[in-house]
């Protein structure tokens, strides 16, 4: 799985680390960020739904080809 | 979507925690309607949730109510749209420097930080009414001062002039006369210009969030010191208020469904997701206001350039596209997707500390209090009118 996070049009809503809080956080600017070691979320399916709850659109996911 | 006479907008509810009966046709006539504004003139109202969130999403939508045409629900926001409102009342690239300024205030981390002094706060809170009672009038004894204290310390406020700020923070959004709102504006506007040159004057900052304010942005030219009383007085009252409104009609609400009270009590892990049913239950900010900008084709209709877009959180959250059984409590329920925070950009600045603070105040409350009930008739209890933020005016309880 591939995360892309759109640091341009992040708000910092925060709802990506509330729904997936073992794949995303957010920095010290208070911006989303994929913790360490879980860049290709770690298959929590809570992903899609952080995806989905994004007030901007902010994450993309896509299937990567193994 | 059929043609037919415009609903008026906003109506009273008839039961503090369900939208208003007279909202029934507009709930059969989703994703969109016509409705009548307190002055006569026409709106489009947004009721369906996918339509909700792909237009408050939308660029083509803007939230500066200083434009002319832009939609006014009551004679108080009319009479005050020309006065700068900080953050909800600006549009990007304004809008996005002054939320940036403010995010990392409000992270989930911080949010979670702040967890043990909330606490403290709702405990202490506990104390007193325990000290008084019973009984006791919960909006005052507890649904207000727990917000009011925790942004209070988070801002840099004194809360020894909550009685000020309250008051004019209640005139604010409920009037009653145009005047009083004016007013009450002005009175802000003076007291944060005078707490910022005490700041300004203190040699180390403060820990508050103004303090950091004061004396980065303000001083290094970042904001300027009207900006910085705009952003002060939102910051405030959206603050207090709002949550204020969750815990007491939350309490409210969880009084009048004992069988979910109950299950929520035997399985404290459920409280999160049970503090999202409510927020989408209760929507207590219901009527989100835009005016496009340009022509909008959406749900087989154009919504033309100038016309005013309102969107009724109430109705949206309640769904049955998305939420089964919309009007039931349901603590099982993916609840997570509701608009009651808004969404798009402005989504709001505080949820994660309003989630902290909703999760802290209801366990505590019905943890320490477990014989809580209502100490007057439920249908005697006053709330308050459809044109303001939903809550009770009072809660006379009993343990």
């Amino acid at each position: 799985m591939h995360i892309d996070i759109d640091k341009e049009a992040c708000i910092g809503a925060g709802q990506c680390a509330l729904a997936a809080p073992g794949v995303f956080t957010q920095d010290d600017d208070g911006f989303s960020a994929l913790l360490p070691g879980r860049e290709d979320g770690d298959g929590d399916p809570m992903v899609r739904e952080a995806a989905r709850a994004c007030p901007v659109a902010a994450i993309t996911v896509s299937e990567t080809v193994s | 979507m059929t043609e037919t006479e415009p609903v008026a907008f906003p109506q009273d509810r008839t039961c503090p925690y369900h939208p208003p009966t007279g909202y029934e046709p507009l709930r059969a006539a989703r994703p969109l309607s016509r409705i009548a504004l307190f002055d006569g003139r026409p709106a489009w109202l947004v009721t369906g949730h996918d339509t909700a969130r792909a237009l408050l999403a939308d660029p083509r939508l803007s939230t500066d109510r200083t434009r002319d045409g832009f939609p006014a629900p009551t004679a108080r926001f009319a009479a005050i749209k020309n006065r700068r409102t900080a953050l909800l009342g600006v549009d990007d690239p304004e809008h996005r420097v002054q939320r940036r300024m403010m995010v990392p205030s409000f992270t989930l981390r911080r949010a979670t930080e702040l967890r043990p002094r909330i606490q403290r706060i709702v405990d202490d809170r506990i104390d007193a009414m325990i000290a008084q009672g019973p009984p006791a009038e919960l909006v005052s004894a507890f649904a207000l001062p727990v917000p009011s204290t925790v942004i209070c310390a988070l801002l840099g406020v004194p809360y020894t002039d909550h009685d000020f700020f309250e008051g004019q923070s209640r005139r604010l959004l409920r009037g009653p006369a145009a005047a009083d709102v004016m007013d009450a504006r002005d009175q802000l506007e003076e007291y944060f210009d005078e707490l910022i040159d005490r700041k300004q004057k203190q040699p180390e900052p403060g820990d508050g969030v103004l303090d950091e304010l004061v004396h980065r942005q303000l001083r290094d030219g970042e904001l300027t010191r009207e900006e910085l009383i705009a952003l002060a007085i939102i910051l405030l009252v959206a603050g207090h208020e709002t949550t204020a409104n969750m815990i007491s009609l939350g309490t409210y609400t969880l009084l009048q469904h004992p069988d979910r009270l109950a299950e929520l009590r035997a399985d404290p892990a459920l409280i999160p997701n049970a503090v999202e049913e409510l927020m989408r239950m209760l929507s207590i900010a219901d009527g989100l206001l835009r005016m496009a900008l340009e022509d909008i084709e959406v749900a087989g209709t154009t919504i033309r350039a100038g016309e005013g877009v309102v969107f009724s959180t109430s109705v949206v959250n309640r769904d049955e596209d998305v939420y089964a059984d919309p009007d039931s409590l349901d603590w099982h329920r993916p609840a997570r997707h509701h608009i009651a925070f808004g969404f798009g950009i402005h989504q709001c600045l505080g949820q994660n500390l309003a989630r902290a603070e909703l999760e802290i105040a209801l366990r505590t409350l019905f943890d320490r209090l477990p014989t809580l009930r209502l100490a007057a008739p439920a249908d005697e209890i006053p709330f308050k009118p459809g044109d303001t933020i939903q809550g009770m005016l009072e809660l006379p309880v009993t343990w």
